[in-house]
């Protein structure tokens, strides 16, 4: 065992920490960007690294809190995080993760729990997928026709405008979430949290990816703040899980730290980096995501379907995920290089200005 | 009075938190683990005994050390960010 690898105080097993740290790097880059935890990434990163499963859920749980409190701070800053929405949901999302963990002890009575939390996996992702995608096309749409008129389409326009409908529910008490710029009963987004706490909870995932385009397309949040008020959800319950987990004796807090030193970075770049790409930008990266995250469960589940192939699919998969995570990141990355080389020559620009 | 609404959510939500915590430990509490701690020296060998002897403590100085230092870290990166010439403090962009 060289330098190279360190040996887990309570896994016990030898790690090669230069793959946490980058594992960390990519993991903040896109969960300060999308606005999620990054649970879907990070469990079969550490488990190729060498973590057993349990130790590799537990401790992808336990470092989501560091890198989404980085993020959301920073976030906080550029104005993107309404503390008062993200609260309110808490409560929602709370009585979901409950509700979750009770229809799972009902489907383990059934049995055969894992093919069919997979199958659900699969068709929300794919509708999540549909969802982005469509508001993306009508928007372009739009964008076409106010062009050929002349005119220039409000930036605050959307594709699906399904917010608008549930804002006019007006069962009292109602709220302004200023941040968010939403109107609205205070029972919608307690209800929609509610929604997608139970979806996170029957999946057994941190919830970011269902409440990340919930927020948008439900609650009508700008896709900015969307970002940064899901990130607040995900650091508070990604503390619970890591109290949860640890308590359990599933975590291994020497390798949460060294994911967090690349975590750090990688954070304030993929928030930073929404300073320079447009909101529905984001959402087609986003779409992406979902669509990658999708093909790999369905490989997990052809592995089930065909047993004597498991091993191949679920390589597959794994390959697949870490890909989808390099190649996600690399993007962002040079984003986030080409916004701050832009940035700069234009603050160079004003100096001479001011000069001359 | 509007703050004590906030306060009785608040409390509502930290009300129903053990009941998920109970639900989500349920299945693993059967199963007991311990670390080998003779392969280590120093801080490495009191973080072993302390997951040997209690995972309470153990879970009560995770979640303390993982938001420190991911806040130290944090500070850290922003001086850095903000060396390169970042404006880290206003995003032009307004769209939805």
């Amino acid at each position: 065992m060289g330098w190279m690898h360190m040996l887990m105080p309570i896994a016990g097993v030898p790690i090669f920490w230069p793959g946490l740290v980058i594992l960390g790097f990519g993991v903040g880059i896109i969960g300060g960007f999308f606005g999620m935890g990054g649970g879907w990434m990070v469990t079969p990163g550490l488990n190729i690294l060498g973590f057993p499963m349990a130790f590799a859920i537990g401790t992808d749980i336990a470092q989501m809190s560091g890198p989404s409190l980085i993020s959301t701070m920073r976030h906080s800053r550029f104005g993107n995080v309404d503390y008062r929405l993200g609260a309110t949901m808490v409560i929602g999302t709370v009585a979901g993760f409950e509700t979750g963990a009770q229809i799972i002890m009902w489907l383990e009575r059934i049995g055969k729990i894992d093919l069919y939390v997979r199958c659900g996996y699969v068709v929300l992702l794919t509708t999540i997928a549909a969802v982005v995608f469509t508001d993306v096309r009508l928007r372009r749409k739009k964008e076409r026709a106010a062009r050929a008129s002349g005119k220039t389409l409000d930036a605050l326009a959307t594709g699906l405008e399904w917010h608008k409908k549930l804002h006019e529910i007006k069962i009292p008490p109602v709220v302004h979430f200023k941040r968010a710029g939403i109107r609205c009963s205070i029972w919608l987004p307690i209800a929609v949290s509610f929604l997608t706490g139970t979806l996170a909870g029957v999946l057994g995932i941190g919830g970011g990816l269902v409440r990340m385009p919930a927020l948008i397309y439900l609650l009508g949040c700008p896709t900015h703040v969307a970002v940064g008020t899901d990130l607040f959800e995900v650091a508070i319950s990604g503390l619970y899980g890591a109290a949860s987990y640890s308590y359990k004796g599933r975590t291994e807090l020497l390798a949460a730290l060294i994911m967090l030193a690349g975590a750090s970075i990688g954070a304030q770049i993929g928030s930073v980096a929404t300073k320079y790409v447009k909101g529905y930008g984001i959402r087609i990266f986003f779409g992406v995501a979902v669509i990658g995250c999708a093909i790999s469960i369905v490989l997990k589940i052809l592995g089930v379907v065909a047993e004597s192939m498991v091993k191949t699919f679920d390589l597959a998969a794994t390959i697949l995920i870490l890909g989808l995570v390099a190649a996600l990141s690399l993007c962002i990355l040079t984003k986030f290089v080409l916004g701050v080389r832009e940035e700069r020559a234009l603050r160079s620009r004003e100096e001479e200005l001011i000069h001359a | 009075m509007r703050k004590l609404g906030w306060c009785r959510s608040i409390l509502f939500a930290l009300m129903l938190l053990p009941a998920q915590l109970l639900a989500a430990t349920e299945h693993s509490d059967a199963v007991v683990l311990v670390t080998d701690t003779r392969k280590f020296h120093g801080w490495e060998a009191w973080w072993a005994n302390l997951y040997n002897e209690s995972h309470v403590l153990f879970a009560i100085v995770t979640i303390l050390v993982i938001p420190v230092c991911g806040v130290i870290l944090g500070t850290l990166a922003d001086l850095v960010m903000s060396r390169i010439g970042i404006d880290l403090k206003k995003r032009a962009l307004a769209e939805h």
